[in-house]
Formats: C-alpha cells, sequence, structure tokens
C-alpha cells in the first residue's frame, strides 16, 4: 500500500509526514518523531501505557491510526511541562512517590490529566475507577491514587 | 538480646523525594526500546505453536524473498555461533539433570514460544511480517503439563535425560534419628494439607527489550538489554558466545520493572549479539506481550504437602514438607534454586525444635521455563505455613492469633540459630503481630464477625493474618557456595570524591524501579557529611561499574548499600590521613562530623573534606607515600542474610451468593531494621502486597492439557487494576539487623511474601462457619462460589 500524508499538531508543533496506511498514533509518535516518552506495554489496548491526548481527550494511542488523528492535535509526556516546570500531575506523582520504575508513567500522567478534565474534585473510588484503563505492576496503585488526590487539591 | 540503636542519623531515615522521577515523568528517559540505532536491523522469532514436537523440516526460502529481509536463520544453522549452551547457574545437587539449552531450538521444541526460526530485516514490521512465510513441519509429540503426572516419565520430554526429573533435594534436621517421625507419631494434632502454588507471570510493564551494538573492526560488543543484573549477564554471555569478556559491555538503560523476570541470561540477548557479531550491524529486538507470555520465565508453579505436628498446647514439634516443582522445559539462571530459597522458612516465624524435613522434586514440563519471581520460594514457603497454622487452629478450635503467640520465636531469643543452622539476625515477631492487630482491630472484628456470620448470612466477614520471615540480602558467599550456586553474594562499590568535592558514587546494584540513585547518595551524604545534591550515583553499566552482581532477592540496600557506607568508610580513612597532615597532628586525634575533621578538643583546628579533595588532586603536599586522588573501592560479602520480618492482616466480606470478595482493610506491619527512606520502603510494601494479593485472587497462567497458554495478553491474565484493590495501611517496627553497619534489611519481597496467604486465611475465615476449609487461588468469584457450594453438599 502506498504511504499515506498526515498532519499532526504535537505539542504544539505541526508535523507533515508520510506514514504506511497501518501506522498506529503510538509508531508514529515514536518512531517518526522520537518521542519516546510514550511507551507501549501491551498489544491489546489494555495496560494504558502509551495514553496521550488527542484534542484534549486522553485516548490509548495504540487504538488509533495515524491516519485517523490527521488534523487533530496531540499533547504526549513531552509536551506537558512549560518553561522547564513540570505540569502539577508531574510533580504530584513526584511529591507522593506515585512511580517506581516509570515505564506506565508517561501513560497514567496523561490518563490522570484526563480524568480530572473531565471530574475535577473525584473521590478515591472515582480515582480508581477512572484509571482502571492503566495498568501499573511497581506502586500497588496506592500513591498513583494519592498523587492524582493531591494533583486535584493544587 | 536487647536491641539499642545509637546511630544520630539526620539524612537516613528522611523522606526524600525521589531524584530519578523528573526523568521518568517526563519522557526524558530511556528505555532499551527508546534507544535511536541507525542502520539497526531488527530481530523477530518464529516461536513453537507446539509445546511438544520433533522439527520435521523448515522451509525459510519465501521469508528470505520477502521485502527488507536480510537473513534467515534456523537453530541449526546458529549452533556454530555457541560456544556452550545457556546458562543455568545453581546446580543444586552434583546429579541434577540440565538438559542443553539452546537460544534457538534445534530438533525439537518443548514448551509453546520456544524459539525456532530468527528473521532479520531492516524494520521492525519487515521482520514480523517475514514470520508468516516461514513454513515449519512438526510431529507433534504429547504435551506434558502436569508436574505430578510428569513425574510417571510416561512421555519423556528431554529423551537424552531419561527421566522427567531433575533433581531430588532434601533437608532434613533431625536432633536424634527418626524425631521427626516419632513427633508425627506422638503429636496431639496434626494437619496434612495440599497447596497449589499456580504459575504466575510476572508482567514487567516493560516487556524486554534488547540492542547489541558491535565494533567490527574493534572487536567490542556493547549490549543494551531490559536486564536486572548486567555484571552477570556479561560473564554469562561471554562464555556463552566465546567471546573474551573484556570486550563486551553491558548496559541496562531505564529499565520498567523486572520482579525476577530480568534476573536471566535469555535467548534474545544471545541471539542479538551473536547476529551483531555476524552482521557487523546493531541488531534490536523489542518483546511483544503475548510473546512475553510465552517467552519470558513465569514465576511460582509447585504443589506443596505440608505436615505440622504439634502438642496438646498447639506448640509446633515436626514440620515435614514435600515440593513437586514445576522447572518448566529447560532450567533458567536460577530455576532450580528458587523452591530451595523457601527450604528454610517452612517453619515460618515459629520456635520449632530440630525436626524439619523438607524434600523437593525439581520436574520438567513441555511448559514455559520458571524462575525466580517476586520472592522466589519464600512467598511459597510462608503461604504453606501460615496457612497450615491456620488450619491447625481451626482443628484445634483456637484463634489462629492464640496460636501463633505460642509458637513465635520470642525477641529475647534473637539471634536465634534456628534448626537449619541459619541464625535470624534479629526480630520481635509478637510486636509487629500486636501492632497490625491495632491496627487491624482484630478484637473488633472477631466481635462483629460473631455478630454478622450467623447462618444464612449473605455477607460473611473474614479475618486473616500472616506472620513472615524474608531470608533475603543474597547472600554470604560461603553459604551460597554450600548450596551449589555458581557465583558469590557480594556487592562492589566505589566512591569517589572529585577535586570540586563533589562525589561519584558507583554502585553494583541495577536499580529497575527501586529509587536506588536517590537511597544510596542519602547514604553517601550521611556518611561524608556532604549535600545529596552534591553526590550522584552511577550504575548499569559494566565500563562505568565494573564490578558487581546486581539487583535481586533484596539484596541492593542489605549487601550494595552497605557496600556503599564502607567504601566511605576508606575514603574518609584517607581523607583523615590528609587532614592530620595539613593540621599536623596524629590521625587518631582527629574527629569527623559533618563533613569537616578537627582535632579533637580544639574544634578551631579543622579541615573541610573540600580542602582535602583539593589537596588530594593537586597532590603538592600529601603525606609521604600517600597515593593522590580520594577514591575507594570497598566490596562487602555479607556475613549473614538479613531477615526482615512482620505480619500482615486482611479484613474482608465475601459474599456468598456471588462469591465476590470484597477488602475492607489491608494492614502491612513490616520491620526491615533501619530504614533509608520510608517512602521507598512504603512504596515497596504497597506494591508488594498488591502482587501477593493479585496471586490470592487474580493471577494465573492457564494452560490447556495440550499445553497451550490460554492467558497470554493482559485482558485474559488479570493484573489488578486501580478498581480491583484497595489502599494499605502500611505501619512499621524498627528492630535494627545487628549484621551491618546500617543495621538495614531488605524489603522489595516482603510484601508480596505476606500478602498471598494473609488474604486466603482471610477468606476461609470468613466461610469456615459453613464448612470451607481450603480456598485454591486465585479465589475468583467462580471458585469461591464453587467452594461454598461444595461445603454445602457435604
Amino acid at each position: 500500500m502506498v504511504d499515506i500524508k498526515v498532519s499532526i499538531t504535537v505539542n504544539g508543533t505541526k508535523e507533515e509526514k508520510d506514514v504506511e496506511p497501518r501506522t498506529l498514533l503510538v509508531h508514529f509518535l515514536r518512531d517518526q518523531l522520537q518521542l519516546t516518552g510514550t511507551n507501549i506495554g501491551c498489544d491489546t489496548s489494555s495496560c494504558g501505557a502509551c495514553t496521550v491526548h488527542l484534542d484534549g481527550e486522553a485516548i490509548k494511542s495504540c487504538t488509533v491510526l495515524a491516519a485517523q488523528a490527521d488534523g487533530g492535535s496531540v499533547t504526549t509526556i513531552e509536551g506537558l511541562s512549560k518553561d522547564g516546570v513540570m505540569h502539577p500531575m508531574q510533580q504530584a506523582f513526584m511529591e507522593n512517590h506515585g512511580l517506581q520504575c516509570g515505564y506506565c508513567t508517561p501513560g497514567m500522567v496523561m490518563a490522570s490529566i484526563g480524568l480530572l478534565n473531565e471530574n475535577p474534585n473525584p473521590t478515591e473510588e472515582e480515582v480508581r475507577l477512572g484509571l482502571e484503563g492503566n495498568l501499573c505492576r511497581c506502586t500497588g496503585y496506592h500513591n498513583i491514587v494519592k498523587s492524582v488526590l493531591a494533583a486535584a487539591k493544587k | 538480646m536487647t536491641m539499642t540503636d545509637n546511630r544520630q542519623n539526620t539524612v537516613i531515615g528522611t523522606r526524600q523525594l525521589r531524584r530519578e522521577d523528573p526523568a521518568l515523568l517526563t519522557g526524558e528517559a530511556k528505555f532499551t526500546n527508546d534507544l535511536n540505532l541507525p542502520g539497526a536491523l531488527h530481530l523477530s522469532i518464529l516461536r513453537s505453536p507446539h509445546a511438544h514436537a520433533a522439527i520435521v523440516s523448515i522451509d525459510t526460502a519465501a521469508a528470505k524473498a520477502s521485502p527488507g529481509v536480510v537473513a534467515v536463520y534456523t537453530g541449526a544453522e546458529l549452533q556454530s555461533q555457541w560456544a556452550g549452551p545457556m546458562p543455568c547457574a545453581w546446580p543444586v545437587t552434583p546429579d541434577m539433570k540440565n538438559p542443553p539449552h539452546f537460544p534457538l531450538a534445534a530438533s525439537k521444541v518443548c514448551y509453546v514460544g520456544d524459539g525456532v526460526v530468527a528473521v532479520l530485516a531492516t524494520s521492525e514490521s519487515a521482520s514480523r511480517d517475514a514470520l508468516d512465510l516461514i513454513e515449519v513441519e512438526y510431529k507433534v509429540l504429547k504435551a506434558v503439563v502436569d508436574v505430578e503426572e510428569a513425574l510417571s516419565d510416561a512421555n519423556i520430554i528431554h529423551e537424552d535425560l531419561g527421566t522427567n526429573k531433575s533433581y531430588t533435594w532434601n533437608l532434613k534436621i533431625e536432633a536424634t534419628e527418626g524425631c521427626v517421625e516419632e513427633a508425627f507419631q506422638k503429636a496431639a494434632f496434626k494437619v496434612s494439607e495440599r497447596y497449589v502454588q499456580q504459575r504466575l507471570l510476572p508482567m514487567a510493564m516493560e516487556p524486554r527489550a534488547v540492542a547489541a551494538v558491535p565494533q567490527p573492526f574493534g572487536g567490542d560488543i556493547t549490549l543494551y538489554s531490559s536486564t536486572q543484573i548486567p555484571h552477570i549477564l556479561k560473564v554469562m554471555a561471554a562464555l556463552t558466545l566465546g567471546i573474551p569478556e573484556q570486550q563486551v559491555r553491558v548496559i541496562a538503560p531505564s529499565v520498567g520493572g523486572g520482579f525476577g523476570s530480568k534476573l536471566d541470561v535469555y535467548a534474545e540477548e544471545l541471539l542479538c549479539m551473536a547476529l551483531a557479531r555476524k552482521h557487523g550491524l546493531p541488531v534490536r529486538w523489542v518483546e511483544e506481550r503475548s510473546e512475553n507470555s510465552m517467552a519470558t520465565i513465569h514465576g511460582r508453579g509447585q504443589v506443596q504437602y505440608v505436615e505440622l505436628a504439634a502438642d496438646k498446647s498447639g506448640k509446633l514439634t515436626a514440620v515435614r514438607v514435600r515440593i513437586k516443582a514445576d522447572m518448566g522445559a529447560y532450567l533458567q539462571l536460577v530455576t532450580p534454586g528458587v523452591p530451595i530459597l523457601g527450604a528454610f522458612l517452612y517453619a515460618g516465624v515459629y520456635d520449632i525444635p530440630h525436626a524439619y524435613d523438607f524434600s523437593c522434586d525439581g520436574i520438567f514440563t513441555t511448559l514455559t521455563p520458571t524462575d525466580a519471581y517476586r520472592g522466589a520460594g519464600r512467598p511459597e514457603a510462608t503461604y504453606a505455613i501460615e496457612s497450615a497454622m491456620d488450619a491447625l487452629a481451626r482443628q484445634m478450635k483456637i484463634d489462629p492469633f492464640e496460636l501463633r503467640k505460642r509458637n513465635f520465636i520470642q525477641k529475647e531469643q534473637f539471634p536465634y540459630t534456628a534448626f537449619s543452622g541459619l541464625t535470624y539476625d534479629s526480630g520481635d515477631h509478637l510486636q509487629a503481630a500486636e501492632k497490625a492487630a491495632g491496627l487491624a482491630d482484630y478484637v473488633g472484628i472477631r466481635a462483629q464477625q460473631a455478630k454478622q456470620n450467623v447462618p444464612g448470612a449473605k455477607k460473611r466477614l473474614g479475618i486473616g493474618m500472616s506472620s513472615y520471615f524474608e531470608m533475603c540480602g543474597l547472600a554470604p558467599s560461603r553459604v551460597l557456595a554450600s548450596l551449589n550456586y555458581g557465583a558469590g553474594g557480594w556487592e562492589a562499590a566505589t566512591v569517589r570524591i572529585l577535586p570540586t568535592c563533589k562525589v561519584q558514587v558507583v554502585t553494583g546494584t541495577s536499580p529497575h524501579g527501586q529509587g536506588h540513585e536517590t537511597s544510596w547518595a542519602m547514604i553517601a551524604s550521611e556518611k561524608l557529611g556532604i549535600p545529596q545534591e552534591d553526590i550522584d550515583v552511577l550504575h548499569s553499566d559494566t565500563a562505568i561499574s565494573p564490578l558487581g552482581l546486581d539487583t535481586y532477592g533484596s539484596r541492593s540496600l542489605p549487601v550494595g548499600g552497605v557496600a556503599i557506607a564502607g567504601a566511605c568508610d576508606k575514603v574518609i580513612d584517607k581523607a583523615r590521613l590528609i587532614a592530620a597532615h595539613q593540621l599536623e597532628c596524629s590521625a587518631d586525634d582527629l574527629e569527623f562530623a559533618g563533613g569537616v575533621f578537627s582535632v579533637k578538643g580544639s574544634p578551631d583546628r579543622a579541615v573541610p573534606m573540600a580542602a582535602i579533595a583539593f589537596a588530594a588532586f593537586t597532590a603538592h603536599n600529601l603525606p609521604d607515600g600517600l597515593e593522590p586522588n580520594l577514591e575507594a573501592q570497598y566490596t562487602y560479602d555479607p556475613p549473614n542474610f538479613s531477615w526482615p520480618f512482620g505480619t500482615h492482616m486482611c479484613v474482608l466480606e465475601v459474599d456468598t451468593e456471588t462469591g465476590q470478595i470484597e477488602i475492607l482493610k489491608y494492614v502491612a506491619v513490616d520491620d526491615c531494621g533501619v530504614q533509608i527512606n520510608p517512602l521507598i520502603v512504603e512504596g515497596q510494601v504497597h506494591g508488594g502486597v498488591i502482587q501477593g494479593l493479585a496471586q490470592a485472587l487474580f493471577e494465573e497462567a492457564v494452560y490447556d492439557t495440550d499445553g497451550n497458554l490460554k492467558t497470554t495478553t493482559l485482558a485474559e491474565y488479570l493484573v489488578p487494576a486501580a478498581s480491583d484493590v484497595p489502599s494499605i495501611t502500611t505501619a512499621h517496627t524498627v528492630t535494627p539487623s545487628p549484621t551491618n553497619q546500617l543495621g538495614v534489611k531488605g524489603i522489595g519481597e516482603a510484601g508480596t511474601i505476606g500478602a498471598a496467604s494473609t488474604v486466603i486465611n482471610a477468606v476461609v475465615d470468613a466461610l469456615s462457619g459453613i464448612g470451607v476449609t481450603s480456598m485454591p487461588m486465585p479465589a475468583s468469584p467462580q471458585t469461591v462460589w464453587r467452594a461454598i457450594q461444595s461445603a454445602a453438599k457435604k
């Protein structure tokens, strides 16, 4: 199949690239833009490590073709900090030891920001339910939940 | 022994945020698959779809002609690449049977996922696409799935061995000949239980990834791998590939979790290295999740027969254990040793006489090899003794906490020489258990239970406990020698004070989430009196940290952290000589505090470390015969294991109509001696507990009778999500270890060791009033419901 042209704004920069039609958004970000902060942890859209924001909404970038994001705006973990200062959610994860190995972390942070966008003052149970699409093997979630609740108070 | 702790720490024991975090939180950290390696070839591996089959023929012609494909190799075609088979470092008995195991199978496959053909292509998609074009003809043989049936040798997997049994390992301790048997004959109470430790998939969130970068003309090769063990891997890769060790460099970049699954020497690491050298180009490989389920080691996989004998007061008089341990198809790095790590713990935290009889058969099956998974042998042992203690309490009709109190090793007995000859360094089990009982409201829950668990109650309340020892901090090298382990258990550290009084700490540990950079800087800061921010921690690159034995078995702090303290001592000793020279006094007259040497009694006669560091660098005026520079290397071989301990309690409700379990409270009281960074300690406990709880309630590697793994994805294998698990109440007691200068013990595996039995004991406790006396893991709603139904029919 011939390559197709996509134009996607990523972290504020318009990127125009030729991609294979089967290219997933996550591969576009990692392989063509070298934005390797977005991780791949599974092949069934179960783990959420690849979560990014597409047009302001948290999505799993392994479930979206680059072609589907054509014309859209994507924010990845690399696009969160401003002027060398981490986003309040990133800070909350650091302050509450919400990460250990850090592999699920970019996706977890993006999902958590998405969660607070929809529900700015969640209960613990709502945080747990809201993050059920993102798996972590290190933290037991205790401090992730604590991080999100702390970020909500910021 | 009374523990007094005179340490006056200022940095150690404080909650320091992790210096690792900003890079990991911003996407700046590089995992192996993030490395940009222009021109690299991509390796993909065709894997066996059969559990047991002879390879009749392989046709790779179409794959070779596929776009982007550079080369295709069968196992037979690569056989000349290997100087020896893949390593097993732990031949637990002299006559242990170990079948040759090569990176690709040459004549037969022995599990679903066994590598058969390697494809190299210019892109990942091209190499994967070509796998579909390879034709392999197999003669399918009978799968051997059940570990106990395998022992019958009805179908032998490795014909040359003549049996499916790899080894029998015994630990029989008898004060007098026949005393175990006698104890069982005289026992007022006996329990005899069978437990199954189901196979688990470790499921580190980062699948494995490898990249090998050769220097075709220089001859050196660098291996990047998502591994816990860069140092061990370097030695083993050099031996297996026949490359001079000094030409091999191994780097573990950021590693996304391990839990033991990256404590191995894997086929893909050796394939990437061999093919990179053959083609003179970088070769990389990344694992898909479903591939990870089949080709990365599994954990657990044991059938346990446990018998306890007790006198009329419930005091244990003997323990007898028989284990059938599923090795899987081959022996990986430490596969046979995993059950042996548990062998010493089947008496748990209890004071038993010398009447202990343990025997383990290591058995081959046609399943993925097993190996160390968080806790490795010790969660299995703890599960068995703690579940059996509850069974004994039920038989005696006494409270399980009361039974434990009657059997705990008392704090006055430490250091306690156990039946096995091992010495438990320090402990206070009663204190930890009472603290947990207070936090869980043990008495209140028992009272509530009496009201709630009436006949016909829909929701039944249960409380379970588990008191554990974690034998960790692997390990005294001489003890490892007595267990036939193929390496030592020391750890190395270098502390280097730079001319500007900044510090490099070089460690042989290899963190993958444990926060060593933060904690090791804290230790060095405490010792040297230099601010943490002036200290950098270097690790996980054999060119930067050439000596080390890596991270596993909760060893990093009690071995590696103590090594850093020792290296700091050596640096301080040398600095003291320079200070004495500058102050024109005897070195013995100096005291060192807060980074400053001063003359005892004359605090104004002082010189700071910064001045000494610069003097050591310029070397203009050093004491005669003293080498310039301020650096020391120290290797610490621990005199003993470290013995963390604790008690966990779980309160839950079981819905008798649906089998659904709701955890109301989980309390973990852990004692890992002196805590360097309580923030990290708590994090380790949280994660460990949930991993143990996941074994109890959710996870199982399910195979069908043909040896096909049915749970290959995260959609089928139930790693719990945030919504599946509770928050955890953590607390601690502090009983310093007397065997090392920091007073520390390990904590990485404690949560997992305590959790599974705690949860299952709570489930059985909730249901024992309606006749349920055991509960297989995982206790899914269906399993619980069936147990209730079957008890009702009795």
